[in-house]
């Protein structure tokens, strides 16, 4: 029988196979920031070791780092001595680091593939669950905690259960892609898959609803596996891969070399068989926005709030979890999804901050101010992506429609700056994750594409984005 | 990290699927660059109120709960965010066992980094121990909970099994491969990040 991507590369990485039980599994790339790492340093230094293949290591500041003007000092004392933190342990075990001046700073999900250190066929992990954005370069890559994070550090291995692979098939051909985007393919799924539908596998996402998205929107869909409970998710490599690649800062010397090896290895085989297979047809997908608590609870723009039965579907503790949802966002059943108003609109984060996202956000907004009401805010995914974007005017279009303009970081995705939502405010956000305060205590995130962000923060309510001038 | 065996005391029932790692310790309190002392943060926003008062509806401020050392809770434990803080919190409170019918992988698998027992059941089994008011036992040797009316088998796979009945360090563990990892580096393709700098 032949064999899924996933298996090939998770074989080509097994040290140590212990019968019936785990593999001890070889990292190629471990990503670092400042907030899970400064425990597994210490450990290292309770337990006197080093770190083994700090040429295998970068570390960079993203999740606390303010967004305004870098060059005052960090008002948060723990901000400051987090970050001071990674400073220290980056020089005292000699990792490299793209700090807060560095042209390289960003969300590290971000620059690894703008680095060019992500490549196909290596295995990939931070200590971070969206780490999973990297699979879009056919890698295994995935989030791990803090001990884990010491054992990479000390090993560069990990102990690992083989999880199981899952096929997530995109048939069909978008309608309008200027409209209807990769987060809505993504969302799409979660909603039918559900938050632990992907728990205890590897997803490889398949098909022309696939082949045809560019590297960015590639990255958005794997980028979310982990909303849908998967341990990774992946895509083989193809030409488009390989072009994003070509010429990148750290992609290696033998770069041209290795492509020719992927090219022949890095693919499932005919008869290679899934665990478990689900399949989203694309042609008729309309914008997608979350009414809920966590990226399941989401529906199409044109739907209205569903009721907790409905969403349920007869099952008790669903219906529990939905009507704690419905209350925490303050929806009433049936309010359709384009009535609803909001105060804050988040173009950011790992899943959508990237120039592709900027530019098509920049499409809906040109020559058009934001609703009175609405505070909206760009953070751009890397301090390069803010390079290319500025290049290209796009902050100007952004400014003059009274967005604010950021420097690069994880920023309200996850609020563990400054950037946060008052309690009570709504938010249309870019982001991955529409949990309970995770942008603000008390605050409400709707999660929806760049797009339907930036036409929402026009109108000051949600609207479908198909209906506005794209041209 | 300490070894695991026996622990007894009644269940703190939550009854919540879905339960997230930024519900267990929500952002703010990631800051800290120690692993101790997160039990205060443990699931705050439900605990406190905005005034940062107790909100009495909550299960961990019934005081019948206080001592405490088993969780149960709903389906998907731990989803979301890989933060390992989550953990400590919950050990750090006092928690030793969770029971769930299942859990997010990432969250599973730091718990047995950190001596804390997580068991899956089935959705009846779990929804009847949520119900349970009388002590409990969980015995990892013999793999059982014993309630007042019932013994409970539970499976655990045999290699974390060890790791937590041991209390073994995990990377001294693996460095006894060492020329297994040294022998792997050097049939690597895969170049260091920074052959160009």
């Amino acid at each position: 029988m032949g064999k899924t991507l996933f298996e090939k590369i998770w074989e080509s990485h097994v040290v140590v196979k212990k019968q019936n039980g785990p593999s001890l599994i070889y990292v190629d790339r471990h990503l670092v920031h400042e907030v899970t790492s400064p425990q597994a340093f210490d450990g290292l230094r309770l337990n006197k070791r080093k770190v083994r293949r700090p040429d295998l290591t970068i570390a960079t500041m993203d999740h606390n780092v303010p967004t305004n003007d870098r060059s005052l000092p960090i008002l948060d004392q723990t901000s400051a001595i987090q970050i001071k933190t990674l400073e220290k342990n980056c020089k005292d075990f000699g990792i490299k680091l793209f700090d807060i001046n560095s042209p390289n700073q960003g969300i590290v999900h971000v620059i690894g593939p703008q680095l060019g250190i992500t490549l196909p066929g290596t295995t990939i992990v931070c200590g971070d669950s969206h780490t999973s954005t990297h699979g879009a370069f056919g890698s295994l890559a995935f989030g791990i905690g803090t001990s884990d994070v010491e054992h990479v550090l000390a090993s560069q291995t990990l102990w690992l259960e083989k999880p199981a692979p899952f096929e997530i098939r995109i048939e069909g051909k978008i309608k309008n892609p200027h409209a209807v985007t990769a987060k809505d393919i993504v969302l799409s799924i979660i909603k039918h898959i559900g938050t632990g539908g992907g728990t205890g596998t590897v997803i490889e996402y398949r098909g022309e609803g696939i082949t045809d998205l560019s590297m960015e929107q590639r990255m958005t869909i794997c980028n979310m596996s982990i909303e849908a409970g998967a341990r990774a998710g992946l895509i083989a490599p193809d030409e488009k891969t390989y072009e994003y690649l070509r010429g990148r800062e750290y992609t290696p010397k033998n770069f041209e070399s290795m492509i020719g090896l992927w090219r022949d290895t890095l693919k499932t085989d005919s008869d290679a068989e899934f665990e478990k297979q689900f399949v989203l047809h694309v042609d008729d997908i309309a914008p997608q926005v979350s009414w809920g608590t966590n990226p399941g609870m989401t529906c199409d723009v044109t739907d209205s709030v569903p009721s907790a039965d409905e969403f349920a579907k007869g099952d008790l503790n669903q219906k529990k979890g939905a009507e704690k949802a419905l209350a925490y966002m303050d929806l009433k059943p049936g309010t359709p999804i384009e009535d609803i108003k909001i105060d804050r609109v988040f173009i950011g984060s790992c899943t959508n901050a990237r120039l592709e996202d900027l530019i098509e956000a920049s499409r809906v907004i040109k020559g058009q101010k934001i609703s009175h009401h609405v505070r909206a805010m760009v953070v751009p995914g890397s301090q390069m992506v803010k390079k290319q974007a500025e290049e290209m005017g796009l902050d100007k279009i952004f400014i003059d429609a009274n967005f604010e303009w950021r420097e690069a970081g994880c920023s309200m995705c996850l609020g563990m700056n400054p950037d946060i939502l008052s309690p009570g405010e709504r938010c249309a956000s870019t982001s991955n994750r529409n949990f309970e305060g995770r942008q603000g205590t008390g605050g409400r995130t709707h999660l929806v594409s760049p797009v339907m962000a930036a036409a929402a923060a026009i109108k000051g309510h949600f609207i479908d984005v198909r209906k506005m001038d794209l041209s | 990290m300490e070894s695991f065996k026996k622990v007894s005391s009644i269940v703190t029932p939550l009854d919540k699927v879905n339960v997230d790692t930024d519900q267990i310790v929500p952002k703010q309190f990631l800051k800290l660059i120690q692993k101790s002392g997160f039990g205060k943060f443990l699931f705050f926003d439900w605990r406190y109120d905005e005034n940062k008062n107790k909100r009495p509806d909550f299960v961990l401020n019934n005081p019948l709960y206080v001592n405490s050392k088993i969780l149960v809770a709903g389906d998907n434990f731990g989803c979301g965010s890989s933060r390992e803080h989550a953990v400590w919190a919950l050990l750090d409170y006092g928690f030793s066992v969770i029971i769930a019918p299942s859990f997010a992988d990432i969250f599973f698998s730091n718990c047995f980094k950190n001596g804390i027992l997580p068991i899956s059941l089935d959705e009846k089994t779990v929804e009847k121990l949520q119900q349970e008011t009388s002590p409990i036992e969980v015995d990892l040797e013999t793999q059982t909970i014993t309630t007042p009316s019932d013994k409970i088998l539970f499976k655990i796979d045999s290699h974390k099994k060890k790791i937590l009945l041991e209390g073994l360090d995990d990377i001294a563990q693996t460095l006894q491969y060492e020329d297994k990892i040294t022998e792997f580096e050097k049939n690597s393709k895969i170049s260091s990040i920074l052959i160009n700098d």
